[in-house]
């Protein structure tokens, strides 16, 4: 099952309350996916640094930032047991440094304006723990994870990073991740779990590394991906949908004037605010939707 | 009577229905919040009217019996699945499969119907007068499925005898469904389907009819693939 929210604002006047108006959005969609959950929240972007997201799991953060120090000037934000670590490090150098010297974290996302967090756990639990509804933005995306291609852990709950300030969430299973992933792997990518998402993640990344588009990536996943899939890509800019062309796994869209809001179902959306005055439909098979992009 | 599911349980206002007070003789409800909540009114037996104000989840008015149900605002996955007989009113769009292995009843949607609408369907009447998405009328084996707009791919696909009536255009067509002649009581039947839904700006003689080839009934030994 799996269930996939977000929620893009056209006012700024909302971006305060993005991050409750995304919290009840997960918590409604815990009966679709107990497991874990996630979520990716836009900022606005920063000018010099580049944000890491970082899950340092059951280590000590005194630890982690004695250990930090000893190789770059950072400076670190703890929430629960993700940490966003800030530098003037580019991306290549510092994935570089944490693959050398810091197995033991997991780096969940990274860019200029994303944030992610993500845990098992039940989502109304997951968003307390990382306080969701303290958080502001621009644009946020969210998955609540019933497991089935791979382990609840937390390298298999969603949303996955693709790139900088990019990342994906799926509701759905992919039935020809275990080829792929083999393909994508001989081109250079790197996958730390057996998960299927994991794989289409790779594989958008890796188109849009080769100078693609998002819309034109997402339109060769339709080809390359075989399974059944509702994906939400997040960027820095906003995000874009695409349902397989079964269209067997669901999705809604609500659009006012202050903001857009997918989810797997409307109840997810009932208490946003002018909902029943939003215009409401479903995204058809096959077809790319995006906003902010 | 107003049944505010901000303040009832889903359970309760479903075993109201389900179980009417006699004593009261009440027949007429309303359900107020919905909220996208799913099953709402599911498995009514009874005759009865009930309006809900807003958008509902899945399975809205399953398996239902007798009871007319109306929906102002948009509805989820499988509207009306498994009716029996009875009403079913639609005033928005409806989500894939509205009237899945439907029986009897007729179910009106006002708005556009997504993929698979009728799928399976064994003797319900469906007005959409929208469109409808792709494979919708899928393995439906008896009834009729009337669309005012278009149809999306694959129409009919493996249908048994159930007719399907299109004014827009057709996609395609499924697997052993063609189009088919319209007759006078094939007409007759469709002016009395778009009575019943309050439909004027058509007319019968408009619609084409597309039913079963029925190659697929029996294995044919001279299948060559």
């Amino acid at each position: 099952m799996c269930g996939i929210v977000g929620i893009y604002l056209k006012n700024e006047k909302l971006e305060n309350s993005l991050g409750s108006l995304l919290s009840k959005m997960l918590i409604n969609m815990g009966s679709r996916g107990p497991d874990s959950a996630g979520f990716a929240i836009y900022k606005k972007e920063e000018k010099e640094k580049f944000k890491y997201s970082l899950c340092i799991n059951k280590l000590n953060f005194k630890d982690f930032e004695e250990r930090i120090n000893k190789h770059i000037e950072a400076e670190l934000k703890i929430n629960s047991d993700h940490v966003i670590l800030k530098t003037s490090i580019k991306p290549d150098a510092m994935l570089a440094i944490l693959k050398k010297n810091f197995q033991d974290v997991a780096l969940v996302g990274f860019g200029k304006s994303i944030e992610i967090f993500k845990q098992v756990g039940d989502p109304s639990e997951v968003v307390k723990k990382f306080k969701l509804d303290g958080y502001s933005g621009s644009h946020a995306i969210g998955h609540t994870r019933m497991a089935t291609e791979s382990a609840i852990t937390t390298d298999g709950s969603h949303p996955y990073s693709t790139g900088e300030d990019e990342c994906l969430v799926h509701n759905g299973s992919l039935s020809n991740h275990n080829n792929l992933r083999r393909k994508l792997k001989k081109n250079g990518v790197n996958f730390d779990s057996e998960n299927d998402t994991e794989v289409a993640a790779g594989y958008i990344s890796n188109k849009l590394s080769n100078k693609k588009n998002l819309k034109e990536t997402l339109k060769d996943s339709l080809k390359d991906l075989d399974g059944f899939y509702t994906f939400i890509t997040g960027t820095k800019d906003g995000f874009a949908v695409l349902r397989d062309e079964i269209a067997c796994k669901p999705a809604v869209i609500a659009e006012t004037d202050d903001y857009v809001a997918i989810a797997s179902e409307f109840q997810a959306m009932a208490h946003l605010p002018e909902v029943n005055n939003a215009k409401i439909f479903e995204p058809e098979p096959g077809v790319v939707y995006s906003w902010g992009n | 009577m107003e049944l505010d599911l901000k303040k009832l349980e889903l359970r309760n206002v479903n075993d109201k229905l389900q179980n009417l007070d006699r004593k009261t003789n009440e027949r007429d409800f309303t359900i107020v919040n919905p909220e996208g909540n799913h099953a709402i009114c599911a498995g009514l037996d009874k005759e009865m009217s009930v309006t809900i104000k807003g958008h509902v989840g899945y399975y809205c008015a399953g398996m239902n019996k007798k009871a007319t149900i109306t929906i102002e605002g948009n509805v989820g996955t499988g509207v009306a699945e498994n009716m029996m007989s009875g009403k079913v009113h639609v005033k928005g769009n409806a989500s894939q499969s509205a009237g899945a292995t439907a029986h009897g009843g007729l179910l009106i949607i006002d708005g556009d119907a997504s993929s698979r609408c009728g799928i399976s369907m064994k003797g319900a009447d469906i007005i959409v007068k929208g469109s409808v998405g792709h494979m919708s009328g899928f393995m439906s084996q008896s009834g009729n499925l009337v669309v005012c707009g278009d149809a999306g791919e694959a129409l009919g696909d493996s249908l048994y005898e159930t007719n399907i009536y299109i004014k827009g255009n057709v996609k395609s067509l499924g697997a052993d469904c063609v189009e088919k002649k319209m007759d006078k009581k094939h007409i007759n039947k469709l002016k009395k389907f778009l009575k019943d839904a309050e439909i004027k700006n058509h007319k019968a003689e408009s619609f084409k009819r597309y039913g079963s080839a029925r190659k697929l009934y029996n294995f044919k030994i001279d299948n060559n693939y």
